[in-house]
C-alpha cells in the first residue's frame, strides 16, 4: 500500500494475513490474530520470543504493509527521557544567548523563555510518534525493551497509558491518534508485569518445519526444494540440541544463501562443518556440535524429513 | 450471555493462578466482536492474546480453555475449578519436607511457640550459638537464629549503571547548565555536573535441598527469606535433581504458596543430587533472563554430586562467565576435617570465585560482610576463608 492512498486498517484477520504475505512475511494464524486485535482495539502489542524469530521484522513489515511511517526506539540500559522523548539543543541555546548579548539585548535570554521554545527542541522517537500528522498513525517499534532498565519501563507505562507527554517548559503534548505500538523483548530479563498488563501479548516461537520451509522459499526463491527442506529439517534438529544460542530465522536464511553461493544442492556433513559458523555464533556451540554429534543431528534431520 | 461466560472463565483462570484483571474481560468482548466468532480456535487465540501476558501461562490457559468449553455444557463449574487447581501430589514425605513446612509457618509468625517469644530478646550476636553448627540446632535455636538473620543487614556490592543522575561527577549536566545560568543573563557561572547512578547488584540463589543437605535446608531457607527482604533483587531456586524457581513465593506472604513450591520440588528429596544438570537447566532456561545485570550468584551445596563431573565443570564455567561473582557456600566447610575432595567439588572449584562456609550464624554474618565489600572487579578464587569457621585446635 503506498502512502498516498487513504489509511484503512484491514477488516479481517484474513486480510491482514494477506497483507503480511504480500510483504513476504509468513505469519501463522495466532500471530496475525494478535496483531489484528492490537490494531483494532488500539492497544500496544507485546511481542516476546527468542532472538531471531522475526519480532522486529514484523514491525517493519507491518509499517510498509499499512503504508505507515516506522518509528523505532532501540532500548539500552540507561535509556532516558533525553534519548527516548526529547532533548533541548544546548549548543544552540548557548549560542543563542551569545548572539542576543552581541546584539545588545542583554535581557533577551532571561525574559520570556525563548530559549525553551520548539525551535530548540530535539524530538526523539516517542515524541515523534505522538506528534505524527493526523490520519495515518505511525508504527512505533520499541525494540528490545528488556535491555532498558526499570526506570524507563515506568516512564513508558505512563506514556502508553494516555499517549501524552509533558515537557515542563512547553506543556503537555497529546497524540491526536494513538500510534500502533509494538514492543519486543528477547526475555533477557523479566519485564515488569504492569507494563505487560497494558499490552496485548503474543509469543513468537521458532517456526515449525512447514513454516520455516515456507519462509525459505518465500525469501530465497532461487533455493531448490530439496535444499530448503534439508536445511529446515536440520535447523529444527539443531534447535532441539542443547545450545547456548540456537539459530534464528535470519541465520537460517543466511545459511541457505551461503550454501547456494557454494553451489550446494544438498547437505552433507562436510559442508555443514565448513559453514557452521553462519548458523552458530558461539564458539562453544560450534565446538559442541562438530564431529559425531553433527552426524547424529544430520541423520535425525534426514529421517524426520523423510517422514514428513 | 457472552460476558457472563467470560466472567466465569476469568474466575476459572484466576483460580488456576493466572493474573487476569477484570478490565480485560471487556477488551475480550470487543476483541471477539472484531474477530468474529467463526471458529473455536479463533476464540481461543483471541482470549489468549488479551487475557494472558506470560508465555509460561499459555499451557495453563489452554487447559483451562479446554476444560471450560467442555465442562460448560454440563455446567458443573465447581468441578472445573478443582480439576485445574494444584492437586496434592502423592509423594513419600520425609522429615526434611516437614522442616520446610515448619519454616514457612514460622515466617508468618504462626509457628512460634509462646514460650519462645520471651527468650528471643535475650539472644545476642556474642552468644555461643553464633558458632554452633546449624545441624545441631534445636527448634528453639532455629527460631532464634531466624530472627537474628532477619535483623542482619544484607547489603550487596554496588554496580554502576548506565543511567545518569545529578551529582559531583566528571560530566557536565548540560540541561542544568543552561537552566541555572539563564538567571545570570547567560553568563556561565555555575557548572552543574552529573554522574553514573549506582544500584545494588542482584543476587541469584541456587540452593541444594537433596537428602545430604537435609540438616541445613531449613536454616538456609530462612537465609533465603532474609536475603529476599533486603534491598537487593533476589532470585531463588531450589534443586536436587530438578530445578524449581521459588522467587515469587519468597516475596509472597502466603505460606501455602511456598509449601506448594516446595512440594513441587519434593520428588527430589529422595534422589541424589545432580548439581551439573541443575546448573545446566538454570543456564539454559534462566541464565539469559536473570544474569543480565552483573549479579552475584550464591550456590549453596555440600557438593555431593551423583552426576557427571565433566558436565558440572562445563556448566560452572558457563555460569561463572555470565555473572559478576560466583560464590559457593558449603556447610561442610565448617568442619575442620573437611577437604573438598569429592569429584564434583574438584570439578567445580576451578570455576568458583569464593568458596565459603555456611554452617553457622557467624559464617552467614561474614558472608553478609563479604557481599557488601565485593569490589567491582573479579578476584581470584578465595578458597576456604577461615572467617566464621570454628577455631582450629
Amino acid at each position: 500500500m503506498d502512502a498516498a492512498s487513504p489509511f484503512t486498517l484491514p477488516a479481517s484477520v484474513q486480510e491482514l494475513e494477506t497483507l503480511l504475505a504480500g510483504e513476504r512475511y509468513v505469519a501463522d494464524r495466532a500471530l496475525a490474530l494478535s496483531v489484528f486485535l492490537a490494531l483494532k482495539l488500539q492497544r500496544p502489542l507485546f511481542l516476546e520470543g527468542e532472538a531471531g524469530v522475526g519480532k522486529t521484522e514484523l514491525a517493519k513489515v507491518l509499517s510498509s504493509a499499512l503504508g505507515s511511517e516506522l518509528i523505532r526506539l532501540s532500548c539500552y540500559e540507561g535509556l532516558d527521557v533525553s534519548h527516548a522523548v526529547y532533548e533541548w539543543n544546548y549548543q544552540r541555546q548557548l549560542l543563542e544567548i551569545r548572539r542576543a548579548e552581541a546584539r545588545g539585548h542583554a535581557d533577551a535570554a532571561s525574559g520570556g523563555d525563548p530559549l525553551f521554545s520548539e525551535r530548540f527542541l530535539i524530538r526523539r522517537p516517542l515524541l515523534r510518534a505522538l506528534e505524527a500528522p493526523h490520519g495515518r498513525p505511525p508504527v512505533l517499534l520499541i525494540d528490545e525493551i528488556d535491555r532498558a532498565d526499570e526506570e524507563f519501563e515506568g516512564y513508558l507505562l505512563e506514556v502508553l497509558a494516555d499517549f501524552q507527554i509533558t515537557i515542563p517548559e512547553l506543556g503537555t503534548i497529546r497524540a491526536k491518534q494513538p500510534p500502533i505500538v509494538l514492543i519486543t523483548s528477547n526475555r533477557t530479563r523479566d519485564v515488569h508485569e504492569a507494563l505487560k498488563r497494558r499490552c496485548f501479548y503474543a509469543w513468537i516461537d521458532y517456526p515449525t518445519f512447514e513454516k520455516e520451509l515456507q519462509i525459505i522459499t518465500t525469501r530465497i526463491p532461487g533455493a531448490s526444494r530439496q535444499l530448503a527442506e534439508e536445511v529446515a529439517a536440520f535447523v529444527r534438529e539443531l534447535r532441539a540440541a542443547d545450545l547456548s544460542k540456537a539459530p534464528g530465522i535470519s541465520e537460517t536464511l543466511d545459511w541457505v544463501a551461503a550454501l547456494m553461493a557454494l553451489d550446494q544442492q544438498e547437505l552433507d556433513a562436510q559442508v555443514i562443518a565448513d559453514t557452521l559458523g553462519v548458523l552458530l555464533k558461539q564458539q562453544e556451540d560450534v565446538h559442541a556440535i562438530r564431529g559425531e554429534r553433527l552426524d547424529g543431528i544430520l541423520m535425525r534431520a534426514r529421517a524426520s524429513r523423510a517422514a514428513s | 450471555m457472552l460476558l457472563r461466560n467470560l466472567v466465569h472463565f476469568g474466575r476459572l483462570l484466576r483460580g488456576a493462578g493466572l493474573d487476569v484483571h477484570t478490565g480485560r474481560l471487556l477488551d475480550a468482548v470487543q476483541g471477539i466482536e472484531q474477530v468474529g466468532l467463526r471458529s473455536r480456535e479463533d476464540l481461543r487465540l483471541t482470549l489468549r492474546t488479551i487475557l494472558v501476558h506470560r508465555h509460561e501461562d499459555f499451557r495453563r490457559f489452554d487447559q483451562a480453555f479446554e476444560l471450560f468449553w467442555r465442562e460448560h455444557r454440563s455446567s458443573t463449574r465447581d468441578n472445573v475449578l478443582g480439576a485445574i487447581g494444584e492437586r496434592p501430589r502423592e509423594v513419600s514425605v520425609r522429615t526434611a519436607r516437614g522442616a520446610i513446612e515448619a519454616t514457612v509457618q514460622d515466617d508468618t509468625g504462626e509457628g512460634a511457640p509462646e514460650a519462645l517469644k520471651g527468650s528471643i530478646r535475650t539472644w545476642s550476636p556474642d552468644d555461643v550459638r553464633r558458632t554452633k553448627d546449624f545441624a545441631q540446632f534445636t527448634p528453639a535455636e532455629i527460631e532464634q537464629a531466624r530472627l537474628a538473620l532477619r535483623d542482619l543487614k544484607w547489603r550487596v556490592a554496588m554496580r554502576r549503571t548506565r543511567r545518569w543522575s545529578p551529582g559531583a561527577g566528571a560530566r557536565l549536566d548540560l540541561r542544568r547548565v543552561v537552566r541555572k545560568n539563564m538567571q545570570h543573563g547567560g553568563e556561565l557561572l555555575v557548572l552543574p555536573r552529573r554522574r553514573r547512578k549506582e544500584k545494588m547488584r542482584p543476587v541469584v540463589l541456587l540452593c541444594d535441598i537433596s537428602g545430604s543437605m537435609e540438616t541445613y535446608s531449613r536454616m538456609l531457607l530462612h537465609f533465603a527469606y532474609a536475603l529476599a527482604r533486603s534491598r537487593a533483587r533476589v532470585e531463588a531456586f531450589l534443586f536436587a535433581t530438578r530445578l524449581t524457581r521459588i522467587t515469587r513465593h519468597l516475596h509472597s506472604t502466603r505460606a501455602e504458596d511456598v509449601v506448594k513450591a516446595v512440594n513441587r520440588a519434593v520428588p527430589d528429596w529422595s534422589g541424589g543430587t545432580r548439581i551439573g544438570d541443575a546448573i545446566a537447566t538454570f543456564n539454559r532456561c534462566w541464565g539469559r533472563r536473570l544474569l543480565g545485570h552483573g549479579p552475584v550468584v550464591l550456590l549453596i551445596s555440600d557438593g555431593w554430586d551423583r552426576g557427571d563431573p565433566a558436565i558440572l565443570r562445563a556448566q560452572m564455567a558457563r555460569l561463572q562467565r555470565s555473572c559478576h561473582r560466583l560464590i559457593w557456600l558449603n556447610p561442610l566447610l565448617g568442619s575442620p576435617e573437611y577437604e573438598p575432595l569429592t569429584r564434583g567439588m574438584q570439578a567445580a572449584l576451578a570455576h568458583v570465585d569464593d568458596f565459603l562456609p555456611a554452617h553457622n550464624l557467624a559464617s552467614l554474618e561474614s558472608l553478609a560482610a563479604h557481599l557488601a565489600a565485593l569490589g567491582s572487579g573479579r578476584r581470584g578464587a578465595d578458597f576456604r576463608s577461615t572467617e566464621g569457621t570454628p577455631a582450629r585446635a
